[in-house]
């Protein structure tokens, strides 16, 4: 007996199976036409000019920031749920699910693939915004320079544009771009976990809209389950409840402390990255366990 | 219900015991971050409005706060001043490390509101119209006092809170203290400290003291020499009759 040849011979686990499973996906959302929401949110960060016109730099600067960073906070979350809850329903749907599973195609390949080819989507949007973001700044900065050597004497002028500066680009935007986009990834993984067992896309959307709601107040059921000792034994038992299923999502929402100049430790970075990346790794293995057994 | 799905619920729960304590440390290292570790002395009012606050709109708080911050702006412009208010609240206790909403508060509140009721020709009775002016002041005064206490470790509000002490109030030894607190913030510009000895040079049974601070600043640099700090020092030393000999001279105010 030969031994086949190695171009044929099926390997347990392939990247590139799960690259083209991933660049599909990429592909089959983009032709959704999901990148029209940059209009939106170009017309957003721009438009927010109109309202602080008479503003100092420093409220224009802080608007600009809140404006453009709390709305790719709402984006790419939005996209997150919404590309998500549609993968497995849409395939299901139109049969690609099956054509694919009939390959030698494991469904953790399948499932990764699809999963990265959200990641990669809510990645290409995230820094489509950073782009637009940075480059509507770095214009209301030059703006704000060039008032200032109008209104200001040479002698005061670089300690103008020093103060511009700071208030313009902080060395936390970056990480605080990064985390957005860890918790885009968290709601992904959970929503993909969701759609696993749910029965319709729209019980996947409304349950994710659900918990990422709670999950901002899950602080505050931890604590009252974990320090009130004289709590009703019912409502103890539904504290435990919330603060053992839903995830905490204040933990991932340093966005809002940074756009107000607070500077973010690099180890408290870390460390919040971590609990995001655990959370999208426990979320997706437990999706796929879920999806493992389930009868297609 | 399917076995997998009910199995997955329980790996959920365990994950959610053991990532528990992790979760409250995270917490409680984000929250010395924010405050910078510094040690807050909130009353209750600001403990409750801000913990159902920051809960409920985690996540999307920086905007709500601008949107009630730009509210708040356009209220001034028409001069409701109650509905102002309310809105400075909602942005301020939604954004506490923000020190421009607390400034702006307590600066539309004590300076274009107050004068506003002060000249409120619909209030025929002057004594009404003062006693609205003095509330607004109180109003830009708490203000400033909760944004200290939310961010005890920024200067911006010691300045400003002793500024309307000297401007609104006319309490110059309230801002003397309250401008040395603000020197001994780090970071505070160098004239907070000029300032505390200025005001404190007004506080009655306090010239001695003022003296001989406006004195160690005017050895410590000649940037100090400021025309101000000059002239405090050349009255204090005539008030206060100071020997020849420890007598700083004085130059002569140089005309344009």
């Amino acid at each position: 007996m030969t031994a086949l040849p190695a171009a044929t011979q099926h390997q347990v686990f392939s990247p590139a199976r799960i690259s083209a499973i991933a660049s599909n996906t990429l592909l089959e959302l983009v032709r959704l036409k999901v990148f029209y929401f940059m209009l939106l949110f170009a017309v957003l960060i721009i438009g927010s000019s109109a309202f602080t016109a008479n503003f100092s730099f420093q409220e224009r600067f802080q608007v600009l920031k809140d404006v453009s960073l709390g709305a790719m906070s709402i984006f790419t979350w939005l996209l997150a749920v919404l590309a998500t809850a549609m993968l497995l329903p849409k395939d299901i749907e139109d049969r690609t699910l099956y054509t694919i599973l009939a390959k030698p195609v494991p469904r953790f390949e399948y499932l990764l693939g699809k999963f990265l080819g959200v990641l990669l989507l809510l990645f290409v949007a995230l820094a489509l915004m950073s782009v637009v973001f940075v480059i509507v700044l770095y214009a209301r900065e030059q703006t704000a320079v060039g008032e200032a050597a109008r209104m200001v004497s040479v002698e005061e002028l670089p300690a103008a544009i020093q103060q511009i500066r700071a208030t313009t680009f902080n060395s936390n935007l970056l990480p605080g771009v990064g985390i957005i986009y860890l918790k885009a990834a968290l709601c992904a993984a959970l929503t993909l976990l969701l759609s696993t067992f749910a029965s319709s896309s729209i019980f996947t959307i409304i349950v994710s809209v659900v918990v990422y709601f709670i999950g901002h107040i899950q602080p505050i059921a931890r604590e009252a389950y974990l320090e009130s000792a004289t709590v009703a034994p019912l409502t103890k038992i539904f504290l435990a409840l919330v603060s053992l299923l839903i995830p905490d999502l204040t933990a991932l929402s340093l966005v809002d402390d940074i756009v107000v100049g607070n500077a973010i430790p690099l180890l408290l970075f870390a460390k919040t990255a971590a609990l995001g990346g655990i959370y999208v790794s426990f979320y997706f293995l437990v999706g796929y366990f879920v999806f493992a057994g389930k009868e297609l | 219900m399917n076995r997998r799905v009910a199995i997955a619920l329980v790996l959920i729960l365990i994950f959610g015991a053991v990532r528990m304590p992790f979760e409250r440390q995270l917490e409680a290292e984000h929250k010395a971050a924010y405050f910078h570790g510094a040690k807050l002395d909130l009353g209750l009012r600001e403990q409750i409005g801000q913990m159902a606050f920051l809960a409920a709109l985690s996540g999307f708080r920086a905007l709500v706060a601008d949107g009630l911050y730009l509210r708040a702006h356009a209220l001034w412009e028409r001069t409701e001043w109650g509905r102002m208010k309310l809105n400075f609240d909602g942005a301020t206790a939604l954004q506490p490390r923000c020190i421009l909403f607390w400034d702006q508060a307590a600066w539309h509140m004590a300076f274009n509101a107050s004068i506003a009721a002060y000249e409120d020709k619909t209030e025929p009775r002057e004594v009404l119209r003062l006693k609205a002016q003095r509330e607004y002041w109180k109003l830009g005064e708490d203000y400033l006092l909760r944004g200290i206490a939310n961010n005890p470790d920024n200067p911006t509000l010691f300045d400003r809170l002793g500024f309307l002490y000297r401007e609104k109030f006319k309490d110059h030894c309230k801002s003397a203290e309250i401008y040395a607190r603000g020197a001994q913030v780090p970071g505070a510009p160098a004239y907070v400290k000029r300032f505390a000895a200025y005001e404190l040079a007004q506080c009655p049974g306090h010239e001695r003291e003022a003296y001989e601070q406006l004195r160690a600043l005017y050895l410590l640099s000649e940037d100090e020499h400021v025309p101000t700090l000059l002239k405090w020092l050349g009255i204090l030393q005539e008030k206060l009759e100071i020997p020849p000999e420890r007598k700083i001279a004085i130059p002569a105010p140089s005309n344009p």
